[in-house]
């Protein structure tokens, strides 16, 4: 039986197996005699009928409803701003579409798909204006990949509360679209280009410039994920996809694509998104984001409610491809042990694992530690402030550390 | 007939049926008008800036009246990020990143406040007034002077102070090795 308990937040969490030996009388046990869907009595749910059929769109239980996204903490204004996929109430390697993070700058815009355009120009042998309906004509392609924002968190204090306020900008889904690369041959590439510079239709007219290597080589245009048409937040009705490169290269509400032979060195090119070292000068086009994990159950909020036999849980990822190996560490990083991967790693998509963890009390720092496949080992804070110092605010990807108090209480073990 | 006569033929077929060559033959050709009306990219080379001009003193009674409840009437910042100042700061503890201080084109600054400022109605502003926007964020950065007028030729030859402040990703930058037993004793020598 899972156990439910209010959370320091307010939020409902699930905290663990409680065994029936548990003992302790809960709220509900009290009540059992007045309540008619205590167990053991056959509760009201079994014996009426239920909601009918086919009432539209389906929504979470009324029970989960403090699973939601959050602002960022001191955000004062939800324009442009981010919210938070809620890691520490989720489990498995895919985020529902309701949960994908957000992160915008000039808020959500209300697009009519038929009036929608994508537009492909620049070095090429002929330009080409599309529709959405036009672009679901060519072959089609689904993956499954993550998309993180790159200040996911930053290198400064405060340190969030829960995992969502620790890593929160990460989400991953099951994208369909077109490769860009089928796009590109048809409308055929100029010797020159080398660059794509790609623009959204929203109230920012997001600007980044991508790579053309990496356009031809695993890049999507899409139109749904997991299954259904995006949702406004996330582009609708046409995203970019640049699995493994930081969040804001993927252009939502996509409508345009300039072939350059140059990149444009717009202002999330230069005055954001790059990673300020302590020299003073910075680090440009760094996109890809390297391999990290964390431990999402127990993490920061949770609370053990008995000793015995627990389960730490958690996802990794990797911008550079799949998820080789994990390691969790139950006593602060002196020794590791391999966790077990889910069945199916993807490449540049998020990897649930999990290692049993027996508890009896002892106060623990825990942490997991990600290797991908090209040997990178995911560092530690210290090993990237030694790198870095304290200010390039990106690509933070530091083992992240929860303590466990001796009454079962898991906040932030960084300190 | 041969596979290549086939593969001859059948592109030259969809040639005649569709608006432009590529395999599929799905979408159409955008007019060069149609393309101009979309395409709002300007890069460092400053080939696709359009003509007019401005002045600092235009710019700076646009500003107050377009830009200042956001940025303040100093550029000092406020519900949007500062817009200048911070110069020398990059390498200090609180480093300060504006125009002035970090970007290392003007190209940028016009590109993105013609792209998305202000805020609330975005994509309004005349060439001409961007140009005299530009001016004056250069002005208070003390990057051009007072009676500077701004066009194309100025926004792509100014020297930006931070031009040189950038190079190219050199990550991987951290080596960690995994280890699995001992391994704070191993960190800490
Ligand atoms: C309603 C408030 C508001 C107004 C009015 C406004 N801005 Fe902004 N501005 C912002 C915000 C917020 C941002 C940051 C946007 C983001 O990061 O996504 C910003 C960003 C900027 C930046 C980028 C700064 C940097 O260092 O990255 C520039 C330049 C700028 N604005 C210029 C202007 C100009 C010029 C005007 C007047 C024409 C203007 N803004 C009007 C709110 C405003």
């Amino acid at each position: 039986m899972l156990s439910r308990i209010a959370g320091a937040a307010g939020s409902t969490l699930v905290v663990g197996l409680v065994g029936e030996a548990a003992g302790e009388p809960t709220k509900t046990g009290a009540l059992a005699p007045a309540d008619p869907d205590a167990f053991p009595t056959v509760p009201t749910w079994t014996r009426q009928i239920g909601a009918p059929t086919g009432k539209g769109y389906g929504q979470p239980s009324p029970h989960e409803s403090a699973v939601t996204r959050r602002l960022y903490p001191g955000l004062t204004q939800p324009i442009t701003a981010y919210s938070t996929s809620p890691l520490q109430d989720l489990d498995g390697g895919i985020t529902p579409n309701g949960l994908f993070f957000e992160r915008h700058h000039a808020g959500v815009p209300a697009i009519d798909p038929g009036k929608h355009r994508l537009m492909i120009h620049g070095l090429v042998k002929e330009p080409l204006l599309l529709t959405v309906d036009d672009i679901r004509q060519f072959p089609s392609v689904s993956r499954i990949h993550f998309i993180e924002c790159a200040g996911n968190p930053s290198f400064l204090p405060p340190w969030g509360k829960t995992a969502a306020e620790v890593a929160g900008l990460v989400s991953c889904a099951e994208w369909t679209g077109v490769s860009l690369r089928t796009l590109l041959e048809e409308v055929g590439l100029h010797p020159d280009a080398k660059w794509v510079i790609a623009e959204g239709a929203d109230a920012a007219a997001m600007t980044r410039s991508i790579p053309l290597e990496k356009c031809l080589d695993d890049t999507l245009v899409v139109y749904s994920q997991n299954g259904e048409r995006l949702r406004p937040e996330q582009g609708y009705p046409l995203r970019l996809v640049v699995p493994g490169f930081e969040g804001n290269m993927n252009i939502k509400w996509l409508r345009r694509l300039h072939v350059t032979n140059a990149p444009a060195y717009s202002r999330e090119e230069t005055a954001k998104y790059t990673d300020l070292m302590p020299d003073g000068r910075a680090r440009k086009f760094s996109f890809v984001m390297e391999c990290k994990s964390i431990i999402t159950q127990p993490s920061g909020s949770h609370q053990l409610t008995r000793h015995g036999a627990h389960e730490i849980r958690g996802i990794a990822w990797s911008g550079m491809g799949k998820v080789e190996r994990v390691d969790v560490s139950v006593d602060g990083g002196a020794t590791w042990h391999k966790a077990e991967l889910q069945s199916t790693v993807h490449a540049k998509a998020l990897t649930a694992f999990r290692a049993p963890f027996p508890w009896n009390g002892e106060e623990r720092v825990i942490m997991s530690r990600a290797i991908d496949e090209t040997g990178y080992v995911q560092p530690t804070l210290s090993a990237l402030e030694a790198a870095r110092g304290k200010n390039s605010f990106y690509h933070n990807n530091a083992i992240q550390p929860w303590r466990i108090a001796s009454d079962g209480n898991v906040t932030n073990g960084r300190e | 007939m041969d596979a290549s006569r086939l593969a001859v033929a059948i592109a030259c077929w969809t040639l005649t049926v569709t608006a432009h060559a590529g395999a599929y033959g799905i979408g159409t050709r955008p007019t060069d008008a149609q393309i101009a009306a979309w395409n709002i990219d300007v890069a460092p080379d400053g080939k696709a800036l359009p003509p007019g001009r401005g002045t600092v003193e235009q710019g700076h009674a646009i500003y107050d009246r377009q830009c200042a409840a956001c940025h303040g009437l100093d550029l000092q910042g406020g519900m949007g990020p500062a817009l200048a100042g911070g110069v020398g700061s990059l390498a200090s503890e609180k480093p300060l990143k504006t125009v002035g201080s970090y970007w290392p084109y003007a190209t940028t600054l016009f590109d993105y406040i013609r792209r998305t400022m202000p805020l609330a109605s975005p994509q309004t502003l005349s060439s001409d007034e961007l140009y005299a926007l530009v001016g004056y964020v250069l002005f208070r950065n003390g990057i051009v002077p007072a009676g500077t007028t701004v066009d194309a030729a100025q926004v792509v030859n100014v020297r930006m102070p931070n031009r040189e402040g950038f190079y190219l990703d050199d990550r991987p930058d951290t080596k960690e090795r995994p280890c699995d037993e001992h391994c704070l004793r191993a960190t800490k020598k």
